[in-house]
């Protein structure tokens, strides 16, 4: 399993942390600055995967952003590098050519979208259609509700059923 | 104004800071507008209040006020208030906090909720953050989602699943029944969480593995489908169907296949299909590739796979893509001891990743060929060990160096190889080495006596060179100090021949000593070397002599003591200073002296100031005499034990003391015999306790003449097979006059059942005069024999 992800900017600064291990609040920020410090030392031709402590922490590159994150012994490092080529396909999908703005300005949609890739440090869809839809309709169920709650904004809010997916 | 856009304005507002005091200012403000904001109550506001919070919490600012919120807010019927609430206790709210306990009820809610996603936020709230309890009390709720009808729920509750059971592994049984029939689900999502799910299982319990075994022709079966199967747009990766599912499938199969001859054959086929039909050619296809050569050499495989595995690694060493060159090492390290000359056959381009640009490549590379190295291509790869270590880059220097040690010390073709691969190496990272080098290599070179010549030209040489790297220098003194005479004799078949004075080879040491770059223990060295060589040079004895002297005043305590004492050694005991200062023989690599891994420098060498060679004499002295005795033995060559030495040296008056204790231990008269009889000494043996393989005897000696024994010893030797342990005799002074006792026990261990001989030698003085004597004794007395004395 993937025990966590980190999202950070060129400068070290971070853009985005999901953990699937419960750690202390001084331990994580431990954590998030040896990877900063450990994947930006990197120099550019080098490849993708590094040693820490038992784990194989695997990084990636997208313009001013690098996506790290961290594999036990058993899993294939191989298939988290499509992992990550998959979540900024989806995020790219979403925001339509997405950049590190985007991520910085709408980052809970960027989380809502990595909790439809990932659960508990798994991958729970394979397929990037299915997971987009899924998105889309989170967000219209959201979108109808706000706008039903500005129309009539005394009566108590009730989450219609939506369709089965 | 638009709820997000307070947010984004927050967060423009927060990057326009443009020093970490005026963002910490900003931040303080809005944290507490945000408290304000949470204090107020529900207003339709609470939601984006919190996300502006967790962005602050991303800053690195404390954020723990917000976690009551976050249990409020997913407690909310709103679908925006619950999805950010759940976002924050999935940031904020971790088990060991004790808010999270109060969400265990809404999540028990939502799991029954209408709508799918309020549904799903649970699952995946619960799979992130959900602690042992809240596992428990969720864990059937979950387990009916299992079996919805609803794939979207299905997949994410197959996930929760796999949680639960890492956080209380007893639960596994309660998901067992409902895995194996989610493998017949087309969803691939739903089949992936399965296929994990089944994982999960089979590694926590082996008797699970054993049901889900019964499972690999079905598994085998769906990935086949993959395999063959036409372009489906929704899952396609590169070429490869759905490689996520694959590389899961082919992980489960790798365990179910483990040490099981049946599953493996059922699982041949699809393997070598998999393997031969995959393209790699991007790397989602050499992800599947990976998965599957791992797949096939963890299980029992047809030797015909295996091999067409290990081809596929070494084509991967040859791809130009360096992460799939890195996964390639990593692979055969694996597999490079159980199959060694499959991966030998790509030996070469393992070498070749040396020169790679990558330290990650370089490290793999270096591990790999460092397992490749046999006696066969020792010297081609030792070659490429060296050139590789004079490039490597530092944080690799002293795992290359101690490689190499090991290697040559296995594979050496010859000493002088030997030798001369260790200098390589001291000379190009002399500071990388592990501390036991120095006294390996001065071990291995007094044992190459037939090239003390070359060694001590070659490392002079060194020396005079370059004096930084200690490890050399220290060996490079050494060497100097012991055959300093065949330095200065300057003839040497192996080597061109250059003349090399006595003011040479003494400057070349003084500016060791002087120098700031040596060590402590370097000094030693010099300084030690220094005095040998006034028994091996002829003219410059006095400027030895000044140069000692000098040390004696130094302010290091362990030099000035050297100096001290080899100065005594000039002045008083300049007799012994030749036989003091001889050539070391031969040291032996087990022998009880040798040390290693110690790092203080004086151990690696004898201290000449001690009459170490003079106690070696004494020691060989018995020694010869104990052959004698032994020669009687029918030629035994069981080393004497000598008694040891009395723990302390008792006066006659404590003796007797001690001995009263013992007088109520009067040997039973059955078991004791006389065995000797002369001087007034009297020897007798006591059994003590019988064994089939073991005796326990006490000698006991018992004066009766006029004066008192002084200087009693027991020395006994045994039959070969039998081993001997004697323990400390109660003294050493027999008093005269039958006033007092001596007794020794000895233990005889006859693993072999051999008839018992033991044979004693006393040693005594007695009015000054020494005495020795021997006894043999062919049987000892049981309860139903007599001791039998032979006469000597």
């Amino acid at each position: 399993m993937m025990h966590f992800l980190l999202l950070f900017s060129r400068q070290g600064k971070l853009r985005l942390q999901k953990w699937f291990l419960p750690l202390p609040e001084r331990e994580r920020k431990k954590i998030v600055k040896d990877m900063t410090t450990m994947v930006l030392a990197r120099k550019p031709r080098t490849c993708n995967f590094l040693h820490w402590k038992d784990l194989k922490i695997v990084y990636k590159r997208y313009a001013s952003l690098y996506f790290c994150c961290a594999l036990e012994n058993q899993d294939n490092e191989l298939m988290a590098l499509e992992t990550l080529h998959r979540y900024v396909e989806l995020l790219d999908k979403y925001f339509g050519n997405v950049c590190e703005l985007d991520i910085i300005f709408n980052f809970e949609k960027a989380y809502f979208i990595l909790d439809e890739l990932l659960m508990g440090g798994e991958i729970q869809e394979t397929s990037k259609l299915s997971i987009v839809k899924s998105i889309e309709a989170s967000d219209m169920l959201q979108e109808t509700e706000q706008k039903r709650r500005s129309e009539h904004p005394s009566s108590s809010e009730i989450i219609q059923n939506t369709t089965c997916f | 104004m638009p709820s997000s856009v307070r947010l984004q304005e927050m967060i423009r507002v927060i990057r326009s800071a443009r020093t970490q005091g005026e963002e910490r200012g900003i931040i303080q403000r809005e944290c507490a507008d945000i408290r304000a904001q949470f204090r107020q109550g529900d207003n339709g506001e609470r939601s984006h209040s919190l996300a502006k919070l967790l962005y602050v919490h991303m800053l690195g600012y404390p954020a723990h006020f917000g976690q009551m919120e976050c249990v409020r807010l997913i407690a909310s019927t709103r679908y925006s208030e619950k999805r950010i609430g759940y976002l924050g206790a999935m940031m904020l709210l971790d088990e060991n906090q004790d808010a999270s306990l109060l969400i265990t009820n809404s999540i028990k809610n939502d799991l029954s909720h209408n709508s799918q996603y309020v549904q799903s936020l649970a699952l995946c709230t619960l799979a992130c953050m959900g602690s042992a309890e809240m596992c428990r009390d969720l864990a059937p709720e979950i387990e009916r989602l299992l079996r919805a009808s609803n794939s979207y729920i299905k997949k994410k509750a197959t996930l929760c699943a796999v949680h639960i059971i890492r956080k209380v592994p007893e639960l596994a049984e309660l998901f067992t029944p409902s895995a194996r029939s989610l493998l017949s689900e087309k969803n691939h999502g739903v089949l992936h969480g399965a296929v994990v799910l089944i994982t999960e299982l089979c590694e926590h319990n082996p008797g699970t593995l054993d049901q889900f075994r019964k499972a690999v022709p079905e598994l085998v079966q769906i990935m086949k489908g993959l395999v063959t199967s036409s372009y489906s747009p929704e899952h396609n990766v590169a070429g490869i169907s759905d490689p996520f599912l694959q590389v899961r499938i082919l992980r489960l199969l790798r365990i179910l296949g483990h040490n099981n001859d049946t599953a493996s054959d059922a699982m041949n086929d699809l393997l070598a299909q998999v393997a031969t039909n995959t393209d790699s050619s991007k790397t989602a296809g050499s992800a599947v590739l990976y998965e599957t050569v791992l797949t096939i050499m963890d299980i029992n495989s047809e030797s015909g796979l295996r091999v067409l595995a290990v081809n596929i690694l070494g084509r991967f060493l040859l791809n130009n893509d360096r992460n799939i060159r890195y996964i390639s090492m990593t692979s055969l390290q694996k597999i490079v001891q159980t199959d060694h000359n499959a991966v030998q056959r790509h030996r070469g381009t393992i070498v070749d990743c040396l020169k790679d640009q990558d330290t990650s490549v370089k490290r793999r590379a270096l591990e790999l060929s460092l397992a490749l190295v046999s006696a066969v291509n020792i010297r081609s790869m030792m070659k490429e060990l060296l050139i590789f270590l004079s490039t490597c880059p530092p944080e690799l220097r002293s795992h290359t160096t101690s490689g190499i040690f090991n290697a040559a010390e296995r594979y050496s073709p010859s000493k002088r190889w030997h030798i001369d691969t260790i200098l390589h190496v001291l000379t190009t990272a002399g500071g990388d080495v592990r501390d036991e080098t120095v006294p390996n290599l001065i071990q291995l070179i007094t044992t190459a006596s037939e090239l003390h010549c070359y060694t001590v030209h070659k490392l002079y040489r060194a020396l005079v060179k370059d004096i930084s790297q200690q490890s050399l220098v220290q060996v490079a003194c050494w060497c100097i100090g012991e055959y300093g005479d065949l330095l200065l004799k300057g003839e040497c078949e192996e080597i061109e021949p250059v003349q090399v004075t006595e003011d040479d080879v003494l400057d070349a040491l003084e500016t060791v000593l002087q120098s700031h770059m040596s060590s402590p223990a370097t000094r030693g060295f010099a300084l030690t070397a220094t005095m040998k060589l006034s028994t091996r040079i002829t003219d410059n004895v006095d400027r030895i002599r000044s140069i000692v002297s000098i040390y004696g005043s130094c302010i290091d305590l362990e030099l000035q003591q050297r100096a001290v004492e080899y100065n005594a050694l000039f002045k008083k005991y300049d007799h012994m200073r030749a036989a003091v200062l001889e050539r070391m023989p031969v040291m032996d690599k087990n022998s009880p002296g040798h040390t290693n891994g110690d790092t203080s420098g004086e151990i690696k060498e004898p201290d000449p100031s001690k009459p170490k060679p003079v106690e070696a004499g004494l020691l060989s002295e018995p020694a010869s005499q104990v052959c004698d005795l032994l020669d009687l033995l029918d030629g035994t060559d069981t080393p004497l034990q000598p008694s040891p030495a009395p723990t302390s040296n008792p006066t006659t008056t404590s003796s007797a003391d001690l001995l009263d204790l013992l007088g109520g231990l009067e040997p039973t008269p059955v078991l004791t015999e006389t065995v000797y009889e002369k001087n007034g000494l009297s020897l007798k043996i006591q059994c003590d306790k019988q064994t089939e393989t073991e005796v326990t005897v006490t000698l006991i000696g018992s004066n009766s003449a006029q004066n008192d024994i002084t200087n009693f010893t027991l020395q006994a030797a045994v039959p070969k097979s039998v081993q001997l342990q004697m323990k400390a005799p109660s003294g050493n002074v027999i008093p005269a006059h039958g006033l007092g006792q001596v007794t020794q026990t000895v233990v005889l261990n006859n693993p072999n059942k051999v008839s018992l001989k033991m044979r004693i030698r006393v040693s005594f003085s007695n009015q000054g005069a020494v005495h020795q004597d021997t006894v043999q004794i062919d049987s000892f007395p049981t309860q139903a024999s007599q001791t039998s004395v032979s006469p000597l």
